[in-house]
């Protein structure tokens, strides 16, 4: 059995000291290795930024593909290979900005991957440049005199685009972050988790200690239920968005791959690629 | 008795245009005639002019024909626009229902028959391309008997009763031209087919039947013109080789997902037009570094932006050979029939396999839509190679070391595993990368990972990278072209053979990289070298003169109208070409 050690490789990372991002990939590790996965089972794909290089840093099969468009790769790969475990990965940038579009149609396309974002509310990579979740006001290098734009709200976002899982984390709870992956990996389906995971050299608004401030555990709240859509929209209005756990999940919902129409039970990329004499004259006949 | 025959129906689009022309030519195919039939239609749903334009021919034929010998008109529009490709023997069938008048500059005779009228009373007005096509019948004398099974086919569904009040209402067409024409049928006799059974598809149809047979399982797509009929028709076929078509948000999701699955073990392509492959040059920038095969359809329309959406042109060859940013290998093929672009097809996704690279298949509206007579295709000239893709278990690796999936190679081509196999775990990234895939700037390595790269391509094993029709040692011309412009090429040429011009002709497939060993002897040994292409700026001559040289020999014929070349654009731009020559040859100009 694979222990968490085993996704490890040797490449240093080139996040600065006291990123959040150190937890979340350790989080990875532990939730493949805790689910009973092995390294080759599971592939990491993610975009460009700081965060875009966690497909390097895990010792997995990979793909650091380009900005925004982690989404549509994974959903290829997943397709391919059902198989294969498939996270997504990247910062807010790559996912609420440039790659927003595929953000919501693969929430409502419903393929059974889990999509992890870095959040760090601010653009790092290129050193200090606002983002799709920087607050109103914050003030960046490219908002000098405070961002004007409002605040995108990914949750929420991912409830009302038809998500049929949706967590959030916060990446020095190793723990939960840990048990949240799993879950999502485990869900049949789309998941989303967004994980607070602070920039501790271009964000100095959303720091460690701010959201040790900020945030609720949803494990905190009396009586609240993952499977109440509105309860869970409610919460995430009250709380500004600020909650860890698993938000919302439907767990009867179908995944898209169980509702395509012929989709083969054995891995796609296990098949064998001729079509034969007969198949083929057949096809030919339709237009005679 | 007449060899080949013209014939067009035109009307408002939305009226069952298009339907009339697929009956015609469906029952006309299974006769054993050689088809073409190009449309002419607008960007929108309902309403604008649309005609159907049927070439039928004793011998195949891949051209818009010049002129025409019947034009079937349900409304004034139609002959209005149309009437000037009616030669002075040529015929006007027009509906009764809109009063047609007759241009006083045609010599064309015009005959009115109540199409309308006649459908109506037969129970509804909507089968009044029925009558016309009747009413054809009278004119070549076709027994309307042999419209049967394509009523049945489709029309079957709705009962006996609708294929009956169908087939009433072509023979009623038929009486009532046939009374209008004295009781005399066949004042255009066309002479008989061979009774061959042959396919009758569109371009866009050989290339979708190409993906399936090559082996796709996984087609993601955004809907766009000229491409749609590619997704449609895998949409319905996939599932039964247990694929399917997932239509995404974009083209660059289209063209990612497609990576993706690559990437993940299996055939996946995308297809689309220049609007399309505009979004998808940073993917296919990614798939030119990462080494993952790719296959992208581009069915060229009129650009640039929206362009002219649903008009012929072929402006997107240089895009494609250079479009995304940096250097990548890349292959662009461009068949120029329907059976080429079947066996293209099947073709582009073994390179794409073999040398790990983009694969561009290049289409333009004219064969993507263009409906086309199709010898039967042979299965067994259909071979899937997938390269250096692993198959077999692999050594055990120890902990701290990742598959050296971009090994420098002699050929440059490198091993390649998939996802989920044991051992062969390495990282795959758009950023420049060592042999493992891992990240590196170093400049040595970036060297040897581009030059293994670009490699790839020197040796390029391609069937046929060049059309060849050049029986001359020494030609006065020699004509070049790529896709579908092949007919119009042939027949030109054709008419100026009669004329004692030797004419040579070169239809490109391989566009990138350049067959310029193959093209080069045909250049030299002809005193002049015509390109003809739908674009502006003469890009494929451009690439000749690139790659060939000979720039003050290669001339250009261009067009850039929206509408394909007819044969006599080949002939009068070749003879103004050189006035001279042709005058000599020829004798009389």
């Amino acid at each position: 059995m694979a222990t968490f050690k085993d996704f490890r490789n040797d490449v240093k990372p080139n996040w600065c000291p006291g990123c959040g991002d150190f937890s979340v990939q350790a989080a990875i590790q532990r939730a493949a290795a805790n689910i009973g996965l092995t390294p080759d089972q599971l592939a990491v794909i993610s975009g460009i930024g700081c965060s875009g290089r966690i497909s390097g840093y895990i010792k997995s099969y990979g793909l650091h593909g380009i900005h925004g468009r982690s989404l549509p790769i994974a959903q290829g790969v997943k397709m391919a290979n059902k198989d294969l475990t498939v996270i997504a990965s990247g910062g807010d940038g790559d996912g609420f900005a440039i790659g927003m579009g595929h953000t919501i149609h693969a929430m409502r396309r419903n393929i059974d991957l889990t999509y992890i974002v870095m959040d760090n509310q601010i653009y790092g990579l290129t050193k200090g440049q606002t983002s799709p979740r920087s607050a109103q006001g914050f003030v960046t290098k490219s908002t000098p005199k405070g961002a004007i734009e409002g605040t995108v709200s990914p949750m929420e976002l991912a409830l009302t685009s038809g998500a049929s899982f949706v967590a959030q984390s916060f990446s020095t709870d190793l723990k939960d972050l840990t048990a949240i992956i799993e879950a999502g990996i485990n869900h049949k389906g789309f998941s989303i988790i967004n994980v607070f995971s602070p920039c501790v050299t271009y964000n100095k608004i959303n720091t460690y200690d701010w959201f040790k401030e900020n945030l609720t555990k949803l494990s905190t709240i009396e009586e609240y239920d993952p499977s109440n859509r509105e309860l869970a929209m409610n919460t995430l209005m009250q709380h500004n968005g600020l909650v860890t756990g698993i938000i919302y999940q439907d767990k009867e919902r179908p995944s898209y791959q169980e509702l395509v129409h012929g989709y083969a039970d054995e891995p796609l990329a296990s098949q064998d690629l001729q079509l034969g004499d007969e198949m083929f004259n057949d096809l030919v006949k339709e237009f005679i | 008795m007449i060899n080949q025959l013209s014939w067009k129906v035109g009307g408002q689009q939305g009226e069952g245009i298009e339907s009339t022309g697929e009956i015609f030519s469906t029952a006309l195919n299974r006769l054993g005639y050689f088809l073409y039939g190009y449309r002419h239609f607008s960007s929108r749903i309902k309403g604008g002019h649309t005609n159907n334009k049927i070439r039928v021919s004793t011998t195949p034929v891949r051209a818009v024909a010049d002129d025409l010998d019947i034009l079937v008109a349900f409304d004034q529009e139609t002959i209005d626009v149309n009437h000037g490709e009616l030669h002075e023997q040529g015929i006007i069938i027009a509906d009764a229902k809109f009063n047609p008048v007759k241009p006083e500059q045609t010599k064309a005779e015009m005959y009115v028959v109540p199409f309308t009228e006649l459908a109506a009373e037969l129970g509804t007005s909507l089968m009044k391309n029925m009558v016309a096509v009747g009413a054809t019948c009278a004119v070549i004398n076709l027994d309307v008997q042999v419209f049967t099974n394509v009523v049945e086919e489709i029309f079957g569904r709705k009962g006996e009763a609708v294929v009956q009040k169908n087939m009433e209402a072509i023979q009623q067409g038929y009486n009532y031209m046939l009374e209008q024409l004295g009781g005399k049928a066949g004042i255009m006799q066309l002479a008989p087919a061979d009774g061959q059974q042959r396919m009758f598809m569109i371009g866009n149809d050989a290339i979708a039947l190409g993906a399936l047979a090559g082996g796709v399982r996984l087609m993601a797509a955004y809907p766009i013109t000229p491409a749609s009929e590619i997704m449609e028709y895998l949409i319905e076929k996939l599932p039964k080789v247990g694929g399917t078509v997932i239509q995404t948000e974009d083209e660059i999701a289209a063209a990612t997902m497609a990576i993706g699955a690559n990437y993940g073990g299996i055939r996946s392509f995308t297809a689309s037009a220049g609007p399309g492959l505009s979004l998808m040059m940073e993917a296919i920038g990614l798939a030119g570094m990462t080494e993952t095969p790719l296959v992208v359809v581009d069915t060229q329309r009129g650009g640039p932006s929206t362009g002219l959406p649903t008009k012929q042109e072929q402006s997107d060859l240089m895009a494609m050979i250079y479009g995304t940013h940096g250097e990548i290998p890349k292959i662009v093929m461009a068949p120029s029939t329907a059976e080429e672009a079947f066996y293209d097809t099947v073709e582009a996704f073994n390179l794409a396999e073999e040398y790990q690279c983009p694969v561009i298949l290049l289409s333009d509206l004219q064969l993507s839509l263009g409906k086309q007579t199709v010898e039967p295709l042979d299965y067994s000239q259909v071979e899937i190679r997938r390269g250096k893709l692993v198959q077999e278990e692999l050594p055990e690796l120890d902990a701290k070391s990742y598959f050296k999936r971009y090994e420098v190679t002699e050929d440059g081509v490198s091993p390649r595993v998939i996802p989920g196999m044991k051992h062969g775990i390495h990282h795959v990234t758009g950023v420049e990368h060592d042999e493992t895939g891992r990240p590196s700037e170093g400049a040595a390595n970036r060297q040897a990972q581009m030059n293994k790269r670009m490699r790839k391509l020197g040796q390029i094993r391609f069937n046929t990278p060049v059309y060849k029709n050049a029986q001359h040692e020494e030609a006065d011309l020699l004509l070049i072209g790529f896709n579908s412009t092949r007919g119009a090429i042939e027949e030109g040429m054709e008419r100026l053979e009669q004329e004692g011009i030797k004419v040579n002709h070169a239809q490109i497939r391989l566009i990138h990289p350049f067959p310029t060993e193959e093209i080069l002897p045909l250049i030299e040994s002809a005193k002049n070298v015509l390109v003809v292409e739908n674009n502006a700026t003469g890009q494929l001559a451009n690439i000749i003169k690139m790659n060939v040289g000979h720039v003050h020999k290669v001339k250009s014929l261009l067009k850039y109208d929206g509408n394909p070349f007819q044969p006599h654009h080949i002939y009068d731009g070749s003879k103004e070409l050189f006035p001279l020559q042709g005058a000599v040859i020829n004798g009389n100009v």
